[in-house]
């Protein structure tokens, strides 16, 4: 089959390779009909996630049919049209029966790895370094899904492949950011980045019941949708000092909530701060750049809610404890724990609360995958989002 | 050497115990065992891989039994390696089902020299028994090992250094991998 492998920084390219098959009794073959580039493939892209290999077949966000079953996969059959969360997960450990499938302890058959860099094992994630297992990825005409009997949601309605392709991740992840928020009547939510989860973040905050949403970035056409489409008051750092901005926004109080929807490859506009990270990053000193979650910690209101949805690798430097502390901030986080959001995510797109294909801005080929990253990458041609079609 | 290790399974005590106590099963989730026989009540031979290719076989007698609780075993006198082992079952806090602590002391083959050649081929006997007791894990909560194509043998430490890259096995590899071999 053909599928998109990662062979060193900044290099993808589409290879034919062979077809996956049932290891396990409860294993699917999943015949991928979309398949998308997710912000956090670029950290892959762009080499800051440890532990990967040439040869990883990319990709956590897939849906397709299902053309084979492992013995042990009851609820499935041969020709039902799934989407495939990007966490594996056995449904049967204890993190699971919490709620917490992202924290599957049981899914993940590099565990000892991950916990000499994490101090414990994170779940198998598709497409996603050997830290989180291993697992081929999802941009490919097929891909092998264990624990099928828990994982996919089967689709039964005639939503389009763009209306629930992104409740494998950057939905959910948006949705469980702004849940992460406890958000009361009154409350505003502010929302660094404008990439597909901060967009979802904006648009679950207003679901949840959120007063208002300010978005925050530096690209017009991404900060265009965030207020058009997802309904955001917004601010671009290039143009305005967010800080007191959002202060001024907020009658002096701040925002109840913060969302750091960008993670470990921030952007500052003031050249001297961002070299001091750049270069830290790239020699390999600390593994983020962390502008943006500082940031947040600055703006947040005394006694709020500090909701990290970016994904972060490693170490960072100068984190502000001393903000977090004497101000009473709560910090929450995590990867999308998404079994649990799926059927009531799909329950509010099928009522029509929401209609997630309005990110999509790119549809290519499979075999166009290493210009879809770049495109992603380099924010041409006002890119958000890359769908490929195998 | 004296390793220790536990892993908490969602599994009621007498569940476990019981399929601790058939130990000729451990090699189902124990890497590096070949084979255990029972060879009379309380009594068994056992035959593991070491490190560098080498093997070694023993006889072990159960010292101590307590139903749903504890199990003690020590190789019999004469044994090439001399080693014991116990696995307690605690009840874990709240609903999460039942902690297993296992404890074993051996002889390392060849010494300190086969120490570090383990070590230097990723079969620190900590890990091992860590993953081993993650694979016994894995088999009691979901019925299989996790495999991924980058691990297609499942939880080994060994295999930690020697990834293969993520994409679907060939059908060579896929035979020795489904037929219970190590890729």
């Amino acid at each position: 089959m053909r599928a998109t492998v990662w062979s060193g920084r900044n290099k993808v390219q589409v290879e034919n390779v062979p077809d996956p098959q049932i290891l396990n009794g409860r294993d699917a073959i999943v015949k991928i009909s979309s398949t998308a580039i997710c912000g956090s493939d670029l950290h892959l892209y762009d080499g800051y996630i440890p532990s990967m290999r040439k040869g990883d077949i990319l990709g956590h966000e897939f849906m397709g049919e299902v053309v084979e079953t492992g013995r042990d996969v009851g609820n499935l059959e041969v020709g039902d049209r799934v989407v495939v969360p990007f966490p594996i997960a056995c449904g049967a450990c204890n993190a699971c029966a919490r709620g917490l499938f992202s924290l599957c302890e049981n899914s993940n058959p590099n565990a000892s790895m991950a916990e000499k860099m994490f101090g414990d094992a994170t779940a198998g994630i598709f497409g996603y370094s050997h830290l989180t297992g291993g697992y081929a990825g999802g941009q490919a005409e097929y891909a092998r899904v264990p624990f099928a009997d828990v994982g996919p949601i089967k689709i039964e309605s005639d939503l389009e492949d763009e209306q629930v392709l992104f409740l494998s991740d950057v939905f959910p992840t948006g949705w469980m950011a702004a849940e992460m928020c406890d958000i009361k009547p009154g409350d505003v939510v502010a929302v660094w980045g404008c990439g597909p989860v901060g967009q979802f973040a904006i648009a679950s905050a207003y679901l949840l019941g959120a007063e208002r949403v300010i978005a925050i970035d530096r690209f017009g056409y991404r900060l265009q949708m965030a207020r058009d489409k997802a309904g955001a008051e917004i601010i671009d750092y290039e143009q305005a000092p967010v800080r007191a901005t959002l202060r001024e926004m907020t009658g002096g109080r701040g925002p109840d909530h913060c969302i750091d929807a960008v993670g470990m490859e921030a952007h500052h506009h003031n050249p001297g701060m961002y070299a001091y990270d750049r270069v830290k990053q790239a020699t390999r000193l600390e593994s983020e750049r962390g502008y943006s979650l500082r940031e947040a910690i600055f703006s947040c209101r005394n006694g709020g809610t500090l909701s990290i949805a970016g994904v972060y690798g490693g170490f960072m430097d100068k984190f502000p404890i001393g903000a977090v502390m004497n101000r009473g901030l709560t910090i929450k986080t995590g990867q999308c724990h998404v079994h649990r959001y799926l059927r009531p995510l799909l329950d509010r797109i099928e009522k029509g609360d929401i209609d997630p294909s309005f990110i999509v801005t790119h549809r290519m080929s499979l075999d166009d995958a290493s210009d879809g990253y770049e495109t992603f990458k380099h924010k041409q041609d006002e890119c958000v989002k890359v769908v490929l079609k195998p | 050497m004296h390793v220790k290790a536990a892993i908490t399974v969602r599994r009621a005590r007498g569940e476990l115990y019981a399929f601790w106590r058939d130990f000729e099963g451990f090699p189902d989730f124990m890497a590096h065992l070949e084979e255990v026989r029972e060879t009379a009540p309380g009594r068994s031979h056992w035959k593991a891989t070491a490190p560098l290719g080498m093997s070694a076989e023993w006889d072990a007698q159960i010292t101590e039994d307590v139903a749903g609780e504890r199990i003690s075993w020590h190789s019999v006198e004469g044994s090439k390696i001399e080693n014991s082992g116990t696995v307690h079952f605690i009840p874990a806090p709240g609903d999460q089902g039942t902690e297993v602590h296992v404890e074993l002391r051996y002889d390392v083959p060849g010494g300190a020299v086969g120490a570090l050649a383990a070590k230097l081929f990723g079969e620190e006997p900590a890990i091992q028994i860590k993953d081993d007791l993650r694979r016994f894990k894995q088999i009691v909560e979901t019925g299989e090992i996790a495999r991924s194509e980058g691990t297609p043998t499942g939880q080994l430490g060994k295999r930690m250094l020697r990834q293969r890259p993520a994409q679907p096995l060939p059908a060579d590899e896929l035979r020795a991998v489904t037929s219970g071999g190590d890729a």
